[in-house]
């Protein structure tokens, strides 16, 4: 395959979109979380900068970059620099693969909305988010910390606990889909989503994705009643931001993925309306859906996080072992025969 | 390129597989162990082989590695205990060393140094999983029974009330 110089400049454009998209992500989510958590809570919230406190995210950014930036002198220093840049590397790399529009077409060519549309591209998203553990263990344990450790130790069992409901969750989609590639999954949910045809599925990876990114109510690994802060105990200053920007990063990349699996991706959520809009406009109409889509999904993070208490560490295991993962295989066989049998919907795809 | 990218990620991962065996820090080592098996899976790439690559990083670099630094970190090994081996054993290692470099090099001389071409499905998730269940069946199935006993002898020993 040749690489010319307009594909080359649009991947460019595009990496340059989905990047800068992503990292404003934390800072609207930051204003966001305060709005909403005050208006759960009966409260005001921030609104002294700028019109309903918008501008806060700014002054916040601003008082971090400030801020000393102090490197304990009883911590392991080459992991523990390295530790905030991993997290969010890993938070980064999964949103390469997830289609956020159909094409566009412009100068007479054809850009797929997506960065790389690769043949394996769930197991891409997978693989990096498991990556994303090990800025977490890096900093529980070279923060020398006992409770940054205990952070580290919670977050590693948690995470391979969840990772298995999930990536089982995945496997029923796959049944369905037929194919590994982002696109095609997103294309076949023309009709009807998959979270009407798999609801178990769209539940357990919802839950794990809860689990995956720390978000109460499994946020233990920063339980801030036991463990101080968690991993991030020992951090100030910007190498803290990048952990919160990973967090949130984190978010949004499970937000897309679900959207992607279940909410049909760019699709409209009005059905029959497609078939009126051509060309570009559909593009830039598939683009603000797949965004509203994974606001609204970011907004549901915030809003069971000021909803529902954290989980006891039993409890998180029990729910994680003998809840998620036997129901997900059950979720398996259910819809792997339901493909099997061919009934319309989910054998007709093929 | 292919070669350049080659040279780099072989690089980095035989340095990184000297790092686990030589470092005294046990978490340290892991995290090298981490790198190593990521590059294992860009040279898997250049082969053609992303589903492979992708499992690899899925299973070995995020799920197993996880567990192993748990362990370690649970533990909490500080530094290696320093290994007193008598001179009799080193005699002896370096000998089991040197007959296990020889074997390896009989097998690895009589290969033949050409590129061998490959299907273009090769490496797929199709090709691998139609492999799988068709001609490998058995010996699948075999393992993934091998591996619950295994997991369930595990599980009696370490719990001696059920």
């Amino acid at each position: 395959m040749r690489i010319d110089l307009f594909s080359f400049l649009a991947t460019l454009v595009k990496i340059a979109a989905v990047m800068g998209g992503l990292l404003s992500v934390p800072a609207a989510m930051n204003w966001v979380e305060r709005r909403v958590s005050a208006w759960i809570q009966d409260r005001v919230g921030p609104n002294r900068v700028g019109p309903f406190g918008l501008f806060q995210p700014l002054a916040d950014a601003l008082k971090f970059f400030m801020k000393e930036d102090i490197v304990p002198g009883h911590v392991h220093k080459a992991v523990y620099i390295l530790a905030p840049a991993a997290a969010v590397t890993a938070a980064l790399t999964a949103f390469s693969v997830i289609p956020f529009g159909p094409t566009l077409t412009l100068f007479g060519r054809e850009i797929a909305l997506v960065i790389a549309d690769v043949n394996v591209g769930v197991l891409l998203t997978l693989a990096a988010t498991s990556m994303g553990v090990y800025g977490i263990v890096m900093a529980g344990w070279s923060s020398n910390n006992k409770f940054s450790l205990m952070g580290g130790l919670r977050s590693s069992a948690q995470l391979i606990s969840y990772e298995l409901a999930m990536g089982l969750a995945v496997i029923s989609v796959l049944a369905m889909s037929d194919t590994l590639r982002l696109t095609l999954i997103v294309e076949q949910q023309g009709r009807l989503w998959n979270v009407f045809l798999n609801p178990i599925g769209a539940l357990i990876f919802m839950i794990g994705s809860f689990a995956e990114t720390n978000r109460a109510p499994f946020d233990l690994p920063e339980a801030e009643s036991e463990l101080v802060a968690g991993y991030h105990t020992e951090y100030s200053s910007m190498k803290f931001t990048m952990f919160f920007m990973a967090e949130y990063v984190n978010m949004a990349t499970s937000a897309a993925l679900f959207t992607t699996l279940f909410l049909g991706g760019w699709h409209l959520p009005i059905p029959g309306i497609e078939g009126h809009l051509s060309g570009n406009l559909l593009a830039v109409a598939g683009i603000l859906s797949f965004c509203l889509k994974v606001a609204a999904y970011m907004f549901f993070f915030v809003w069971v996080r000021w909803t529902l208490p954290r989980f006891r560490y039993d409890q998180l295991m029990n729910l994680g072992w003998k809840v998620l993962i036997p129901l997900a295989f059950a979720n398996i066989f259910l819809i792997g025969g339901l493909v099997a049998l061919g009934v319309p919907g989910w054998g007709g795809q093929g | 390129m292919e070669v350049l990218v080659f040279m780099v990620v072989a690089t980095v991962a035989v340095v990184s597989a000297m790092v686990v065996l030589l470092h005294k820090n046990p978490v340290i080592g892991a995290l090298f162990l981490v790198t190593n098996l990521v590059c294992i899976a860009v040279l898997y790439l250049l082969l053609d082989a992303q589903f492979l690559a992708a499992i690899q990083v899925i299973v070995y670099a995020g799920a197993i590695m996880v567990l192993i630094l748990f362990v370690i970190m649970l533990l909490s090994l500080k530094r290696e205990e320093g290994i007193h081996a008598g001179s009799a054993q080193r005699f002896f290692g370096a000998l089991a060393a040197t007959g296990f470099v020889a074997l390896i090099v009989r097998g690895i001389l009589p290969i033949s140094w050409r590129v061998a071409s490959v299907r273009s499905d090769f490496g797929t998730a199709e090709f691998i999983g139609r492999r799988l269940f068709s001609q490998y069946f058995y010996p699948f199935e075999m393992i993934s029974l091998v591996l619950l006993v295994a997991m369930a002898g595990a599980v009696v020993l370490a719990k001696k009330k059920l």
